[in-house]
């Protein structure tokens, strides 16, 4: 009777599970599909790193391109024409040789309009052709892509995007099993018939429970790879994601729920660094007042930053001024420094002197507590330092995006927004605010000068002119217009023991490729 | 009774195809859709994927074409995940529901009705006191409080069980303990209550007054004549709790990471995921109108009162 007593207790204590070359990772949501071309969101990105490679991989120190399955290419001297040269030993994980041709034909399915890739406008934004073919204006024949031989596959740019070698690394770019799509249709992501070409294959996937990948050995770098085994967990609580962390039960967790940041500030295994992103709000300039930048600027210089990301967010946000966030080549716009007595004095100009006869405004934004905190902060230091009145309406995410994109932003006079870069250039954060932009200005702020600075350095080679023409363009952006409220660059807060593995950095587009990653001696 | 009873299951198919199709009207009347992105799609993108979806045609063929569908078994793709359809996603995930449902309604009727008759018998007692109090407390504390409190309590400072995870997934047994705990409480006190008071009741009926002044002992008097009254209101409540409890888990499955059909419930609603939500709606409905149907059936037998003709 004891001994089974005792027996009973044993199978009850939960063993530390660490079996050396297994790496768990709390990836937040369900992936919406395992194809790159049908997939947006950081969960399905993480996924894709471990089981795909494009033309090139990511430093795990920077997140700049390196290569991947492309071994070396050279770039015209008019930026516009890149031949990437691929290795000879880049197989799939069934064996099948990865050409040229198999880029070409996978950056097609990206394009076709039938694909409906919600990642297509990052080719659409820079291949020449690719925008006709996408929007069924031409067909894939126009498009700047070519296989000229086994080994070398050439793209065709329509202007010298320099930024676009390191995009190329994202899912949009993917480079697909085509043989395998063909066999299988549909059924090409299911375990049984996987194929890709990255460190990882898919072994196996419990939808909602769990996801995992296993050292693929026909992997060209199969020899660096020290994982034997990536488990990712899509946790819908960040709560119980963290406190399986502490537990022990995760290695990597990519979201610290904000209700305990405390906890985990006090913890050596918190990695708070710096993310590409900006969080901000838009005006609405449909209808007054905002119509007016004075408005605008007086409502943007009334903010005290420092006290927001120090007493509400707490996260270590950087307060910013300017849209887009630091990046190499690119210096920060100074924007409009935070000043009580000015403001006030920019919102009499615009005929409201102490706030009087100032009409009620509403902050739109999606339900969340930590967007309510920093509403709520707003309209009380608004209402303090302005004297005008602020109200607050939140809505569930689709309806709230709905709402803010019908072409007047619902009637409410502001909107949250958020905005993660996909890679590190200007243009990513500017193209936004172009005046016939509607999918992202929302707030119609329409500014010709402004156009045509974007458009002209979009169309100039890499190098500090260009940049200097980005910055001109952030000036009326910001200094001039004020046409929407930046409030803090995004950090990332991961919780993962750098003590105990290698590999793992943190980087400014929070990439951490599970390649490199691996448990320390 | 069998002609009453092949009546009354007919009856139900009309009732599931009117909620089929109120369901069906009413999601697309909320704002936002499947394909409305953050990063907007181009407009001839959009209009392709609505091709493929059909959602290009008219409400009412839509419908039509989806009646037609159902009647083939057929629920259709999922709109937001899109490598397995919905009856994909409803096989793997129901199993999980229903034995996560079934073990704590199973723990909830035996500690209930037990407490319940307990308590009766020793009405103003202490031990009645004790538990009519954790009975309201069961009823009052949310579900997402006491969760959280037992994975905080038992995994994270005593470390006797693991936070999360879900025995049929392949993780330990004891991935039951604390979900189970967590969803048998509610249920629990309000069982506890209802068979307290109906026994109650009964104690103070006629017959059982009879069957006491005729000398039957306490033991008798209570399995053989007091509990099957006592258990009438249990027993309709326990239709609407079985299905209550298979996808109103959904806080349960969030909190401790089982792959259970409440999570695509909220989860497809807030994608627009038309079609997945159709799905859980169907099974739901389904569950609950087939247990309140046998529930119907099984009162009819115990209840000497109603006779079915």
């Amino acid at each position: 009777m004891k001994k089974l007593f005792i027996l009973l207790i044993v199978l009850c204590l939960p063993v530390p599970v660490f079996s050396q070359g297994v790496f768990r990772i709390g990836n937040g949501a369900e992936p919406q599909s395992l194809d790159p071309h049908l997939i947006s969101g950081v969960p399905e990105h993480r996924i894709y790193v471990s089981l795909f490679e494009g033309l090139v991989a990511f430093d795990p120190k920077t997140a700049d391109p390196i290569p991947g399955v492309a071994e070396s290419w050279t770039i015209s001297k008019d930026g516009l024409t890149y031949a990437f040269k691929l290795r000879k030993d880049a197989v799939w994980s069934d064996g099948v040789r990865i050409t040229a041709q198999t880029v070409v034909d996978s950056w097609l399915r990206c394009l076709n309009p039938e694909t409906a890739a919600e990642y297509a406008s990052l080719l659409t934004g820079v291949i020449q052709g690719a925008d006709e073919y996408n929007t069924k204006k031409a067909g894939p024949e126009g498009v700047g892509l070519k296989a000229l031989d086994n080994n070398t596959f050439q793209m065709t740019l329509k202007s010298p995007a320099p930024y676009a070698l390191g995009m190329l690394g994202h899912y949009a770019f993917a480079i697909l099993p085509m043989h395998a799509i063909q066999k299988y249709g549909k059924d090409w992501t299911k375990p049984e018939n996987w194929v890709s070409n990255g460190p990882f294959v898919l072994a196996e996937w419990k939808p909602q429970d769990r996801i995992v990948v296993k050292k693929n050995s026909k992997y060209w770098d199969a020899a660096k790879v020290k994982l034997d085994q990536v488990v990712y967990y899509p946790i819908d609580d960040n709560n119980t994601a963290f406190n399986m962390y502490l537990n022990g039960e995760l290695d990597w967790q990519s979201v610290t729920p904000r209700e305990r940041i405390e906890e985990a500030k006090k913890r050596p295994d918190f990695e708070n660094a710096a993310y590409l992103g900006t969080y901000y709000y838009i005006f609405n300039q449909t209808k007054p007042p905002f119509n007016d930048a004075r408005a605008r600027k007086a409502f943007s210089m009334a903010v005290d930053r420092k006290e927001l990301v120090e007493k509400v967010t707490k996260g270590g946000e950087f307060p910013a001024l300017s849209y887009v966030p630091p990046m190499s080549g690119y210096k920060p716009m100074a924007g409009l420094t935070e000043n009580v007595a000015e403001a006030k004095k920019l919102l009499g100009a615009a005929g409201f002197p102490d706030g009087k006869g100032f009409p009620k405004v509403t902050i739109l934004y999606n339900t969340s507590e930590s967007h309510k905190k920093i509403a709520e902060y707003l309209q009380q230091r608004w209402e303090q330092t302005l004297g005008v009145k602020v109200d607050l309406v939140n809505q569930e995410w689709k309806t709230y995006l709905d709402t803010r994109r019908d072409g007047k932003m619902g009637g409410y006079e502001f909107a949250r927004a958020g905005w993660i870069g996909d890679y590190k250039d200007p243009y990513n954060f500017l193209f936004m605010w172009l005046s016939d932009n509607f999918d992202f200005n929302d707030g119609r702020w329409k500014n010709t000068q402004y156009d045509a600075l974007v458009a002209k350095a979009n169309g100039m080679a890499a190098g500090p002119k260009r940049m200097e023409v980005f910055q001109e363009a952030e000036k009326i952006l910001i200094e001039q217009d004020q046409a929407i409220m930046p409030i803090y660059w995004y950090t990332t807060l991961n919780m993962i023991d750098v003590k105990k593995w290698e590999g793992w950095y943190p980087n400014v587009l929070d990439i951490h490729p599970t390649k490199f990653v691996s448990p320390k001696k | 009774m069998t002609k009453y009873v092949i009546q009354r299951f007919l009856g139900l198919i009309p009732t599931l195809f009117v909620i089929i199709t109120l369901s069906f009207f009413i999601i697309r009347i909320a704002p936002g859709g499947p394909f409305s992105y953050e990063r907007a799609l181009p407009k001839q993108v959009l209009e392709n994927i609505e091709k493929r979806y059909h959602l290009d045609e008219s409400l009412l063929v839509q419908y039509g074409r989806y009646v037609l569908d159902i009647l083939r078994g057929d629920l259709g793709p999922s709109f937001r995940y899109k490598d397995y359809d919905v009856n994909h996603y409803i096989k793997i995930s129901l199993p999980n529901s229903l034995v996560l449902g079934l073990l704590s309604l199973s723990l909830a009727v035996i500690l209930g009705i037990s407490t319940g008759l307990i308590s009766a018998r020793r009405q103003n007692s202490t031990i009645d006191y004790l538990s009519m109090s954790v009975a309201v407390i069961g009823i009052s504390v949310p579900l997402f409080v006491v969760g959280p409190v037992l994975m905080y309590f038992f995994a994270m400072k005593l470390n006797l069980l693991p936070t999360s995870g879900w025995i049929m997934s392949g993780d330990r047994w004891t991935t039951v303990l604390m979900p189970m705990a967590t969803l048998t409480l509610p249920y629990f006190a309000y069982i506890a209550r209802l068979s307290r008071a109906s026994t109650l009741e009964v104690l103070q009926s006629d017959y059982v007054r009879t069957a006491r002044a005729k000398g039957l002992s306490e033991p008798v008097i209570m399995f053989k004549h007091v509990l099957k009254g006592a258990l009438l209101p249990v027993v309709s409540f326990l239709g609407p709790a079985f299905a209550n409890i298979v996808t109103g888990s959904i806080v349960v499955e969030t909190i401790f990471r089982i792959p259970g059909l409440g999570r695509y419930f909220v989860q497809s609603a807030l994608n627009r995921d038309y079609t997945l939500i159709m799905g859980t709606v169907i099974v739901y409905s389904a569950i609950l109108l087939i247990m309140n149907f046998i529930v119907d059936i099984i009162y009819g037998f115990m209840d000497p009162r109603i006779s079915y003709r």
